[in-house]
């Protein structure tokens, strides 16, 4: 199945003569070049990225970098110089506008910086504009817009008007108003830029809750990189109109594309960026029955390890320390000290994708930390030093493995 | 030397020949048949506001005063209705108010659907623009008289002589009020897949309505002063009385028609005024009341657009 949002080779140019821009483009001027010889200014250039159905793809630069003009060619509000931009094979670009009428009612809803909300309705109206305007009739319309309230917990606040609201709650309308024509797609233009930077937070968790049981595609821009690594499943960082680079949060993080993703990387909370998964290594382990404490001291000895964990069949038994099984094998001078005379169980564990941020605590045992699947089967082991080495590395020596779903993308790296 | 020497340009003759030998024989016809609508809304308020009593109009006019403009002007519009009565020119009000508000109604009629057009077409502003500034600058004695050869003396005409100078505040000002709808507003409503007439009905209109608001009051205000000046061609109503009294030098006669333009004036601009700011808060049950009290008095083609959203 294809890519529910496929945009090609999209480009916009402000200007009477984008035609005479694009050509020069082509010859590979600079954006300043171009303004300054034929007045166009570029807004978009070169765009192509794929997004998945259930996917949040966050697009991060800063003002002016053209991220707003990219999401407003995505529902046609700005039409593009040149390229496709296909929702499920119909192309947003070159279609009639009847035709883009019935995209934007059906499959597409947008969220909105300021909110955008009709001051002269109550909060049920606005909720139920997209419905009205799709010709739902009255009651279905209240009962759905209802709905949509009731999912952002503001169904108390229907017959409100919008200036009796918070900020925070004025954007849930916002919200609510973009859920309730129940689009598969969702443009949000910097939605929680203008709310207090808790607020926002709790609105990023939210957004995160609510995507769980909804699973819309979503495009989310924002200019604040902490929030683009916290929601995307991929980012792309725009720069001067085109993407620099697209990728994971880790990816980006790990491997920035160049001096200006770096740049924007360095302050970044690395702690919430990596997982438990990305300093993970393959478990070695030993067998509670079979293998003795001398046993293994030399596994780690072999493999310059300070602790070994212990499985008893498919179960994760303990662990073993350097330390204790060397001494315990020393003091009774026979070869065959059990494993369970030495064994710890009170073993620190993590999912896959526990945030590197919740390990320090865990780490902080000395002890490795057992990354345990949904069966709390070990999948993985992290080493302490690990996740201090990932912290704190300013340029990482390998990329974490990218995740099986986003592989194999052509335009990972937009041509220069 | 002067650039006359050279050429002279024979304007006047020019105008003349259109106006006379051009439009005057060949639209006369078609001119005539414009008057049809006025003369009718003009006849049938006429006879409305002549037939009801004069307590009740006054009754319904303080009670409009008191919901949009507060009781102290309430008390004022009581008042100075029975002051207009007692001098005797109680007949004559009611003929300018109907006068009022038909110029006012064809105003709104012509103005808001101009004033739409020319915020959502920049070309179309273009051409509107000059036309309302020839409008408004224009001394209104020059176009009395091409009003006169082509629709003859009496009310109609000089309620088309009332409407050309009263009809630009009213486009100015919905065009603005369209104008000004926040952009974001626009955005979001087109990002949900509306119509061109959806947007206008839903928000752009709903928006722009305390403008227009304003618009309507600033051609109510300019109606009102030309009463006197249509009166010259042959409109009746407080403009003779003032028109009759200058003529015989009546300081008396003059003053209380003048007296009476000004009471009602006054009324009608408070009221209007307070429909223009009370409209964004107003309940549900007040705009009601509003169009129960409007419906009997005919005047609800004025007020119905404000009710849209």
């Amino acid at each position: 199945m294809p890519a529910k949002l496929r945009v090609k080779d999209v480009y916009k140019i402000f200007g009477d003569a984008p035609d005479k821009a694009l050509d020069l483009l082509a010859k590979g001027e600079t954006k300043e070049a171009i303004f300054e010889s034929t007045g166009q200014t570029i807004g978009v250039q070169d765009a192509n990225f794929e997004v998945e159905e259930g996917q949040i793809f966050v697009v991060m630069g800063l003002s002016g970098s053209g991220k707003s003009t990219l999401v407003r060619m995505l529902n046609g509000l700005i039409r593009p110089s040149s390229g496709q931009i296909l929702i499920d094979n119909d192309d947003v670009a070159s279609c009639s506008a009847d035709k883009l009428r019935d995209i934007r009612r059906s499959k597409i809803a947008m969220v909105f910086q300021h909110f955008a909300l009709f001051p002269h309705r109550t909060i049920l109206e606005n909720a139920a504009y997209g419905l009205k305007i799709k010709g739902v009739g009255a009651t279905e319309r209240r009962k759905r817009a209802m709905e949509a309230l009731e999912q952002v917990g503001l169904g108390a606040w229907a017959e409100s008007l919008p200036s009796e609201l918070s900020g925070g709650m004025q954007q849930r309308v916002g919200l609510a108003r973009g859920l309730a024509t129940e689009p598969q797609i969702l443009l949000m233009d910097e939605p929680f830029g203008a709310l207090d930077p808790l607020i926002r937070k709790g609105m990023q968790e939210e957004l995160l809750a609510l995507q769980k049981s909804l699973k819309k595609t979503i495009i989310f821009i924002t200019h604040d990189l902490n929030e683009a690594l916290m929601l995307g499943d991929r980012i792309a960082i725009m720069k001067d109109g085109r993407f620099v680079q697209v990728g994971t949060a880790q990816e980006i993080v790990s491997t920035p594309a160049d001096d200006y993703v770096a740049a924007f990387v360095a302050d970044i909370d690395r702690g919430r960026v990596f997982t438990a998964e990305s300093v993970a290594t393959e478990p070695s382990v030993v067998d509670l029955d079979a293998d003795t404490a001398g046993d293994a001291v030399k596994a780690m000895e072999d493999q310059n390890l300070n602790a070994l964990y212990v499985m008893d069949g498919q179960e994760i038994a303990g662990v073993v320390t350097y330390q204790q099984a060397a001494a315990a094998d020393r003091e009774s001078g026979a070869d065959d000290v059990p494993l369970k005379d030495v064994l710890i169980t009170d073993y620190p564990s993590a999912d896959a994708d526990t945030q590197l941020a919740d390990l320090y605590e865990r780490a902080s045992t000395g002890l490795p930390i057992a990354v345990t699947d949904t069966d709390n089967r070990l999948i993985g082991v992290v080493e302490p030093e690990k996740v201090f080495a990932q912290l704190s590395s300013e340029t990482p020596t390998e990329a974490p493995q990218p995740e099986p779903d986003t592989v194999s993308e052509p335009d990972r790296q937009p041509a220069l | 030397m002067s650039p006359s020497d050279l050429l002279i340009i024979p304007f006047d003759d020019w105008v003349n020949t259109l106006v006379r030998d051009w439009l005057v024989p060949n639209f006369r016809p078609f001119f005539r048949a414009l008057q049809v609508p006025i003369t009718l809304v003009l006849n049938g308020l006429d006879d409305f506001l002549a037939f009801v009593p004069m307590l009740v109009v006054t009754a319904v006019l303080a009670l409009l005063a008191w919901k949009y403009a507060g009781r102290g002007m309430a008390i004022f519009t009581v008042i100075g209705l029975f002051f207009i009565d007692m001098i005797g020119l109680w007949p004559e009000t009611m003929t300018t108010l109907s006068m009022i508000i038909t110029s006012v109604i064809f105003c709104a009629v012509i103005g808001i659907p101009v004033g739409i057009l020319a915020a959502r077409s920049d070309l179309m502003w273009k051409i509107v623009r000059p036309i309302l500034d020839i409008m408004q600058t224009i001394p209104s004695f020059v176009y009395l008289v091409p009003i006169v050869m082509l629709f003859g003396v009496g009310m109609a005409p000089g309620i088309i002589a009332t409407i050309i100078f009263a009809l630009p505040p009213i486009i100015r000002l919905t065009n603005l009020g369209i104008r000004n709808v926040r952009e974001d507003l626009i955005e979001a409503a087109e990002s949900f897949g509306s119509t061109g007439w959806q947007m206008l009905v839903e928000v752009q209109f709903p928006l722009a309505l305390r403008t227009i608001m304003a618009g309507l009051n600033q051609t109510l205000m300019l109606a009102l002063s030309m009463v006197v000046i249509a009166a010259l061609i042959g409109a009746g109503g407080l403009g003779l009385v003032v028109n009759t009294g200058l003529g015989r030098l009546d300081v008396g006669g003059a003053t209380a028609g003048g007296v009476g333009i000004v009471i009602l004036a006054i009324i009608l601009d408070r009221i209007t005024q307070g429909l223009g700011t009370q409209n964004q808060v107003q309940t549900v049950s007040l705009r009601e009341t509003l169009v129960s009290l409007f419906r009997p008095r005919g005047k609800i083609a004025t007020t119905e657009p404000g009710k849209a959203g």
